[in-house]
């Protein structure tokens, strides 16, 4: 249980994808404009994330053993296809949840955090509790990540900035400040 | 829709600085920021990069009219991985040190969006030689980026250049440049700069002046109420 705690902890502060792995940066950059949409990415994020963590323990039990060599093109094979099939689903299920996450879903498939999950749990060689956790923490994380820029860049919208600081410029510089604050995380374990 | 008439030059030099994807259009910023601490693994990272865009676009090209519009993103991933599966193999086998400091982030190659866009925007659609051109182009735009990165953060943060030590004994380096915030931090200020030298570079083409009389005022952001 302590093992799970800390790989959730772990992959949500101290290794935080998008502020200290720089994963899943396209994102990060473009929905974080207003708090409501930022969160609303969070979580369709969280959700294929714990999908992906399921696939690629999955397949790293059954079927790459067989085939190393198609490790790349099946997970993204495969998570694109899952994805689009539960996307489906929560069409016909809840119109509300695919309203408010739906939209995102295709959007992030192709998405580095994605992948980089799959692909960071099998070099670590997380079983599927472990990897589940992971992914949580991993969720976790890029949502809060996403939460706190959108609240950033909220701020800013109102202040006087100068005219070349109203692109990515300054967007990127409050970003490495973020990402300043997430390394004060990496001392949390070595006591 | 036809897509508007260029020339060969054109479509090289595009990518390269006027639609550079990583400084201009903002894509493929993971590899740019994650790998690029050092003027070696900005480069491999380059390299791979340029080596997949280029395959991908020829061979998208050669395929355009077998492919089905309905599974074509799907064609263009399959197609992209696998040339990403021989850059991994191929550096693991050429620069094992190099493939290890680079780790994950080779396969996440398949990933960047700079490359499907490409396949996307111009290789479906135009004869290969163009496709060629244009994926050389924004290939080398890719690598020329990730080197202005990647020589910022090792000068400041090493204080070397592809180490050798630039600065001798005495030069306390700026550990921050080659831990992530320094990634940030670096595009962000280079972008600042860009946007600079765009806006005086208007300037000086169209000045601004105010009548005669006019004084202008700046408010400060905190204090407008409305």
């Amino acid at each position: 249980m302590g093992e799970l705690i800390w790989i959730f902890v772990s992959a949500m502060l101290v290794n935080n994808f998008t502020l200290v792995l720089f994963l899943g940066l396209c994102p990060f950059l473009g929905v974080s404009a207003k708090v409501g949409t930022a969160v609303r990415m969070g979580g369709a994020n969280l959700f294929v994330l714990v999908i992906t963590s399921l696939t690629a323990s999955f397949l790293n039990a059954w079927v790459l053993p067989h085939a190393p060599y198609l490790r790349l093109i099946s997970f993204i094979v495969v998570i694109a296809s899952l994805v689009q099939i539960v996307e489906m689903a929560i069409r016909k299920l809840s119109p509300t949840l695919f309203r408010e996450l739906g939209i995102f879903l295709p959007l992030i498939t192709t998405n580095c955090a994605i992948l980089g999950l799959a692909i960071f749990q099998t070099n670590r060689g997380y079983g599927a509790l472990e990897g589940l956790s992971f992914a949580l923490g991993a969720g976790a994380g890029l949502t809060l990540a996403l939460i706190l820029m959108a609240s950033i860049r909220e701020r800013v919208e109102l202040s006087d900035v100068p005219a070349v600081a109203r692109n990515m410029g300054l967007v990127l510089v409050l970003a490495g400040t973020l990402s300043l604050a997430f390394m004060g995380f990496a001392g949390l374990f070595t006591t | 829709m036809s897509p508007r008439v260029t020339t060969p030059s054109e479509d090289f030099l595009r990518g390269v600085w006027q639609e550079n994807p990583v400084l201009v259009q903002l894509l493929g910023l993971c590899p740019a920021l994650a790998v690029t601490n050092t003027v070696a693994n900005s480069l491999a990272m380059g390299i791979a990069t340029f080596f997949v865009l280029t395959g991908s676009s020829l061979l998208v090209s050669l395929l355009k009219s077998w492919i089905p519009r309905e599974v074509r993103i799907s064609a263009y991933i399959l197609i992209i991985a696998t040339f990403v599966t021989m850059a991994d193999m191929i550096l693991a086998a050429v620069v094992p040190e190099i493939h290890k400091a680079l780790g994950a982030f080779i396969a996440l190659i398949v990933v960047n969006c700079m490359i499907l866009g490409r396949q996307e925007a111009f290789a479906s659609k135009r004869p290969v030689g163009r496709a060629l051109l244009d994926a050389v182009g924004t290939g080398a735009g890719f690598i020329l980026a990730l080197l202005m990165i990647g020589t910022v953060r090792e000068v400041l943060g090493y204080g070397s250049f592809l180490g050798v030590p630039l600065f001798g004994e005495t030069f306390e380096p700026w550990i921050i440049m080659i831990l992530p915030p320094g990634g940030f931090f670096t595009l962000g200020l280079l972008l600042l700069a860009f946007a600079a030298w765009e806006e005086r570079k208007v300037e000086r083409v169209h000045p601004r002046h105010w009548p005669h009389g006019v004084t202008v005022t700046v408010e400060t952001g905190g204090d407008a109420h409305g």
